[in-house]
C-alpha cells in the first residue's frame, strides 16, 4: 500500500514530463494525462478501501524516520479527497479534450496545456498527502503555478489581467505561509505535522495565537474566505471554462482541506472556533449577496463558490466529529456539484457564444440536454431534498443544532438563508438563460455570428454545435452528483468515520508514530 | 537563541520596501517588490534556524548547523526563480497587448459599480506609471495585434465550418 501513496503524487508528476516530451503529438499527449488520472483514480479508490478497512497508511519517503524525513500520510479524508478529485480532473480533462478537438486550434499552446494539468494534479494530490507542513507549502506551489500557466493561457488581454490579479494574490499568501512556517519551525524545531502538535501546546499561548493565525491567513486566501475572497471573481470567470471548472473544484477545497488539518491537528485547542465561526457565516451572506447582483453566469458561480466555502468552515468551526463529517461530506458534493455547474456553463458559452445572461435566451428550445444538464446540478447546489446538497446542509444543521450556542443557531439560520439565496440566483439565471423567449432579449449580439446571416430575428440561441465529448463528460459528472444522492448512506458513513479520524490529533499522531512520540 | 540584529534589520527593511512595491499598479514594480519579499523571507528562515556551525555530515566533532532551514531556503529560492520569469513573460505579454505594464480595474466590477451611482466610473489609471513610458510604443508599432489575428482566425474557422455545411448540404440534396 505504501508504494500505492507515493505513485498519487509520482503518477501525474512523471506523466507531466512524458507529456512534455510528445509536444508535437496532441493525441499521444490525450492518452498519456487520460491513463495518467484514471489511474490515479483507480489507486485512490484501492487507497480508500485499505484506509477504511485497514486503517490509515504512513509511508516515509526515502526510508528516512518520520520527524526527520518526509512523511506521507493517507487517512479516510485524505483517500476520498484524492478519489473525489481524480474523479472530477478525468472529468474535466476529458472536457476539455472535446473542445480542443472542436476548436481545432493551431494557435494556442495546447502543447503545454496537457503537461501543466498533470502537474495541477500532482500539486493537488500531494498536497491531500503532505505529512509535514513544508511539503504542503511545496504543494501548495506546484498547483498555484500550473494553475498560472492555466489562467493565462492563450495570453488574451483579459487573462492576462485576470491573471495578474490572481497571481499576486496567491504570491502573497504563499509568503505568509512562508514566514509562518520560518517561525513555526524557529520555536518548535520541527515541520512534522503531528510531532508539531505536541511541541505547539508546549509554546506560550501569545505565540500560539500569532502562529495559528498567520497559518489560517495563508489558507484563508487559498480558501477564498470572505475577507480574502475578493481575489475569486475577479479572476477565475476569464480563464477557460474546463479551467475555471477544475479551479472552482478543486484549488478552493485544498485550502479547506489545510484549514482542517490545522484546526484538528496542528492547533487542537479551537481557540479561534468563534473567529472562524463568525467568519464562516459572513462568507456565506456576503458571497451569496455578491451572486445575486451578477449579470454573467461564471461571475455569479465564482460568488456561489465563495458562499459555499462559509458552510464548509461552519462544520470545521463547530469542532465535533459530526460537524467534521458534515464538512467531509458538504466538500466532496460541493467539488462534484460546482464542477457539473462550471462546465454546463462551458456549454452554454460553447452553445450562446456568450456567458452574459442578459444576452441569452430562449435556449430550451434549441439545446434541452444542456438545460437540463444545468438545472440538475443548480437544485442540487440550492439544496433541494432529496440531493446530496441538501443531505450534507442538514447534516451541518444538525451538528450546529448539538452544538447549542447562540453563534451556532446564527449559523443555521445564515445558512437556511443562504441556500434559498443560491436557488433564487441560479433559477433566475436558469429562467433568463433557458426559459425566457428569444424574442424578449433586447439588443441581443452575437459575437460569434455573421450580421449578415442572422437575417432578420437579431437573436440567435445557437451558433455551433457541440461536440459529443463535451456534452458527454457533463453527462457523467451530472451522473456522479446523483450518485452521491443515491449512495449517500455509504459516503455519510465514511464521512462519519473520516470525521471521527480528524476530530483531535491522536489518531494522525499513532499513524505517523505508531510507537508514539517521545 | 542569539539572532544577528543586522540580519534583523535587512530583513525588516527588505519587507517593507517589498510589501510597499508589492502595492503598486506597475507589474514591474510588483516584481520587483515579491523578489525582495521573498529575500526577506529567506532570511527569516535563515534567522530562526539557529546558532551557525559546520556543515552536516561533515563536521563530526565540532556542532553542526541545522542543515533543514538552509534546505527551506534553497527550495524557496528555486521557487521564487521559477515564479520571477513566469511573471516576466507576464509583463512582457501584458506590454505588448496593452503597451502598459499597470494593472487596470476589473470592467466588470466598474460596470456593476457605474449601474447605481457614477461614483465609482472612469476611474482611469494613470497611464504614465510604467517602466517603460509612452515613448516605448514605438518599438512594438509592427507588432502582431495577437487579440484581433485570433479573432480573424476564429471568424475564418466559422466561415469554413458554415461552407463545409453548405457542400454537405448540396452532397445530401444531390
Amino acid at each position: 500500500m505504501s508504494a500505492l501513496t507515493t505513485l498519487v503524487v509520482l503518477l501525474p508528476l512523471l506523466g507531466a514530463a512524458a507529456a512534455l516530451t510528445q509536444a508535437n503529438r496532441p493525441r499521444v499527449q490525450t492518452l498519456i494525462a487520460v491513463s495518467v488520472l484514471s489511474a490515479v483514480l483507480l489507486i485512490g479508490a484501492a487507497l480508500l478501501v485499505a484506509v477504511n478497512t485497514n486503517g490509515a497508511i504512513a509511508v516515509e519517503v526515502g526510508g528516512w524516520p518520520a520527524p526527520y524525513g518526509i512523511v506521507l500520510v493517507v487517512d479516510r479524508l485524505s483517500a476520498l479527497m484524492i478519489v473525489v478529485s481524480a474523479a472530477v480532473l478525468l472529468a474535466v480533462l476529458v472536457f476539455s479534450v472535446g473542445q480542443g478537438l472542436a476548436d481545432g486550434d493551431r494557435e494556442t499552446p495546447v502543447s503545454i496545456y496537457y503537461p501543466t494539468y498533470l502537474i495541477l494534479a500532482t500539486g493537488v494530490f500531494n498536497a491531500f498527502v503532505a505529512g509535514d507542513l513544508f511539503n504542503l507549502y511545496v504543494s501548495f506551489e506546484i498547483l498555484l503555478v500550473a494553475s498560472y500557466v492555466l489562467i493565462t493561457v492563450g495570453g488574451t488581454k483579459p487573462r492576462i489581467r485576470a491573471g495578474t490579479v490572481y497571481i499576486v494574490v496567491s504570491l502573497v499568501s504563499s509568503a505568509i505561509f512562508l514566514a509562518a512556517i520560518a517561525m513555526i519551525y524557529g520555536a518548535t524545531g520541527t515541520v512534522n505535522i503531528a510531532q508539531l502538535t505536541v511541541r505547539l501546546a508546549e509554546l506560550p499561548a501569545d505565540i500560539q495565537l500569532i502562529l495559528h493565525v498567520m497559518l489560517l491567513i495563508g489558507f484563508g486566501i487559498k480558501a477564498a474566505v470572505f475577507p480574502l475572497s475578493f481575489w475569486l471573481p475577479d479572476s477565475y470567470p476569464m480563464a477557460p471554462a474546463p479551467v475555471t471548472a477544475v479551479f472552482a473544484g478543486l484549488l478552493t477545497k485544498v485550502g479547506v482541506y489545510a484549514i482542517i488539518r490545522t484546526e484538528m491537528i496542528i492547533f487542537p485547542d479551537g481557540q479561534l472556533n468563534t473567529v472562524l465561526l463568525i467568519v464562516a457565516a459572513l462568507t456565506m451572506v456576503i458571497g451569496i449577496l455578491g451572486a445575486v447582483a451578477q449579470s454573467d453566469i461564471k461571475r455569479l458561480l465564482s460568488f456561489t463558490l465563495i458562499s459555499h466555502i462559509g458552510y464548509m468552515l461552519f462544520g470545521i468551526g463547530i469542532d465535533t466529529a459530526a460537524g467534521l463529517a458534515a464538512a467531509t461530506f458538504y466538500i466532496v458534493h460541493h467539488i462534484t456539484v460546482q464542477t457539473t455547474l462550471f462546465l454546463a456553463t462551458g456549454l452554454v458559452e460553447r452553445q450562446g457564444g456568450t456567458t452574459g445572461i442578459n444576452k441569452l435566451g430562449g435556449m430550451l428550445k434549441t439545446s434541452p440536454l444542456i438545460a437540463v444538464l444545468f438545472f440538475i446540478p443548480l437544485l442540487n447546489l440550492g439544496g433541494i431534498p432529496p440531493f446530496s446538497g441538501f443531505l450534507g446542509k442538514l447534516a451541518l444543521f444538525e451538528a450546529g443544532a448539538n452544538n447549542g450556542s447562540v453563534l451556532a443557531w446564527v449559523l443555521i439560520g445564515c445558512g437556511a438563508a443562504v441556500s434559498l439565496l443560491t436557488l433564487y440566483a441560479l433559477a433566475r439565471a436558469w429562467s433568463m438563460i433557458f426559459w425566457r423567449d428569444a424574442e424578449e432579449v433586447a439588443d441581443y449580439e452575437n459575437p460569434l455570428a455573421m450580421r449578415a446571416e442572422t437575417g432578420s430575428s437579431p437573436v440567435v440561441e445557437s451558433v455551433r454545435t457541440t461536440p459529443r465529448i463535451m456534452v458527454g463528460a457533463t453527462v457523467a459528472m451530472v451522473t456522479v452528483s446523483i450518485a452521491l444522492t443515491v449512495f449517500a448512506t455509504p459516503l455519510f458513513d465514511l464521512s462519519a468515520n473520516a470525521g471521527e479520524n480528524i476530530n483531535g490529533p491522536a489518531y494522525y499522531v499513532n499513524t505517523v508514530f505508531p510507537g508514539g512520540l517521545e | 537563541m542569539n539572532a544577528s540584529l543586522t540580519l534583523v534589520v535587512i530583513m525588516v527593511v527588505l519587507y517593507s520596501v517589498g510589501v510597499y512595491l508589492l502595492l503598486e499598479r506597475s507589474m514591474t514594480r510588483v516584481l520587483l517588490g515579491f523578489l525582495l519579499v521573498g529575500n526577506a523571507t529567506n532570511l527569516l528562515i535563515l534567522i530562526v534556524s539557529g546558532p551557525s556551525g559546520a556543515a552536516a555530515f561533515f563536521g563530526e566533532e565540532d556542532a553542526t548547523a541545522d542543515p533543514l532551514p538552509q534546505a527551506f531556503i534553497l527550495t524557496a529560492i528555486v521557487i521564487t526563480f521559477g515564479v520571477s520569469a513566469f511573471l516576466l513573460a507576464l509583463i512582457y505579454r501584458s506590454w505588448r497587448l496593452a503597451n502598459a505594464d499597470v494593472v487596470y480595474d476589473d470592467s466588470e466590477d466598474l460596470a456593476m459599480g457605474s449601474r447605481r451611482s457614477s461614483v465609482t466610473t472612469d476611474r482611469a489609471v494613470d497611464g504614465d506609471d510604467t517602466e517603460f513610458g509612452t515613448r516605448a510604443a514605438a518599438a512594438i508599432s509592427t507588432a502582431l495585434d495577437l487579440e484581433k489575428q485570433e479573432e480573424r482566425e476564429e471568424q475564418e474557422s466559422l466561415a469554413a465550418e458554415r461552407r463545409q455545411r453548405e457542400i454537405d448540404e448540396k452532397e445530401a440534396g444531390a
